[in-house]
């Protein structure tokens, strides 16, 4: 994982290189437009970004908390810049007319995964396992662009830390994530590893650090 | 001329004050910076893309920037008055028009991201540090940009140019007296930003040009370097 730091305006590739996302061709340079790491694969050149707001993307899982009722349907904040809106037809069940407050509250915190992306609003559904009103548990907030650590490779890193903790953990690409175990000891040592994740989020090897760390417990 | 010349702090003429740069300040921000030139020392902290509120003042082509520059009433000799003013006024709306030429936002329509730059301690050129220090704050924001600006200001002490003014400076009386010239550019040096409230000849605001170029250029590696051992020491 040795990876160049780039800053904005700063020639990454030259030659015959293709700009990816945030870069940008200028003469036979490629330059960066975002700070963050630069990625490399066969002429492809793009960056990773390190910091930034939740840019949602189509069939992100996200955690969001309910900050308005419609006539149809709720106005989820799921930490980007636009509100989501889930509505009535996305819900599994029946929901009474005007009763929408019976289902899903203002404050309540729900699970949901993005269906679409328009120019000015955000669709949700809840209408898939595991998706839905969280009742229970603890939610934690990381860095979004930290997500991916914590998951690990095809969510290797969560799954370790589901299996050590006996916690179960839904990780919203919007940098909330959801533990849920028996106890409180048990979701806050889970808590407790995927902090130390993103802290070193950057480490190469993180898998073998995070093993050293369940030992020392 | 050039050789006998004394700056009242025994700089060179070219010499700018020791600079201090930090990224990553402010842990609630989005993005954020501090900037210092010698003793003016420059807080930014940047906060979205956003929803903008109010909602009339949303701008559905293209995002917003939003600056606003503040003096903390303890940052000079003599308290100022807390709260907005018609100098703080203007330097927010100079610093927009400073940084919005870098910032690509034409994607985040009805949206705006917000610069808040604070002086903590000021000794001339607060404006200049102010938009270092933002600029560095948007890049570390993960704002898209076309590059860093970097911002210095030359001042006219009776005929004799000299980089990065100091308050004993910018009071200079002799001869013409002083002339304070604050300029901003990218790092591909293309100017955004020129203020001047004096008189300068054509021949010397040539002068003046090169004179911020070189200094920018230093300016610039020093933004550059912190924004990347900020990333270095979490590794």
């Amino acid at each position: 994982m040795d990876r160049k730091i780039v800053i904005p305006g700063e020639i990454i590739a030259s030659g015959d290189s293709l700009p990816g996302e945030w870069t940008e061709k200028r003469g036979s340079d490629i330059v960066a437009l975002r700070y963050g790491l630069v990625d490399e694969s066969n002429r492809l050149v793009k960056i990773i970004p390190l910091s930034g707001v939740y840019q949602p993307r189509m069939g992100n899982v996200v955690i969001g908390k309910v900050r308005d009722i419609t006539f149809n349907g709720w106005l989820i904040d799921i930490g980007a810049a636009e509100d989501a809106f889930l509505s009535v037809a996305e819900v599994p069940r029946y929901v009474n007319k005007g009763g929408l407050d019976e289902v899903m509250d203002i404050g309540d915190m729900m699970v949901a995964k993005i269906i679409g992306t328009h120019k000015r609003s955000l669709d949700l559904t809840v209408k898939a396992r595991g998706l839905g009103k969280i009742e229970d548990g603890m939610i934690i907030s990381v860095n979004s662009n930290k997500v991916p650590r914590v998951i690990g490779k095809e969510g290797s890193m969560v799954k370790l830390i589901k299996d050590e903790s006996k916690c179960n953990i839904t990780v919203g690409q919007n940098g909330l994530i959801w533990i849920k175990g028996d106890s409180v000891e048990d979701e806050l040592f889970s808590k407790k590893a995927i902090l130390f994740v993103t802290e070193k989020a950057f480490v190469s090897g993180l898998t073998e650090e995070i093993k050293k760390f369940f030992i020392k417990k | 001329m050039t050789k006998e010349f004394k700056r009242p702090d025994g700089r060179k003429i070219e010499e700018m004050r020791p600079i201090r740069a930090e990224v990553g300040i402010i842990p609630n921000a989005d993005g954020s910076a501090m900037f210092a030139f010698g003793e003016t020392i420059a807080i930014a902290a940047v906060y979205g893309p956003k929803k903008m509120h109010p909602q009339h003042m949303q701008n559905p082509e293209k995002g917003t920037l939003r600056c606003t520059y503040n003096m903390m009433s303890f940052s000079v000799k003599d308290r100022i008055r807390p709260g907005p003013s018609r100098r703080s006024m203007e330097i927010s709306k100079i610093t927009e028009w400073a940084l919005s030429p870098i910032v690509l936002i034409d994607d985040y329509a009805n949206n705006v991201i917000d610069v808040h730059i604070q002086i903590l301690q000021a000794n001339a050129s607060t404006r200049c540090a102010g938009i270092n220090a933002a600029a560095m704050a948007l890049a570390h924001a993960g704002i898209p940009m076309k590059g860093l600006a970097s911002s210095v200001s030359i001042g006219k002490l009776d005929t004799q140019l000299v980089v990065d003014l100091n308050k004993d400076e910018e009071d200079w009386e002799e001869g013409e007296g002083a002339t304070d010239m604050p300029i901003t550019f990218t790092d591909d040096g293309k100017i955004t930003h020129f203020q001047l409230d004096g008189k300068i000849t054509p021949e010397q605001l040539k002068e003046v040009v090169d004179l911020g170029k070189k200094a920018c250029v230093q300016i610039n590696e020093i933004q550059k370097k912190a924004l990347k051992d900020a990333l270095k020491k979490e590794e």
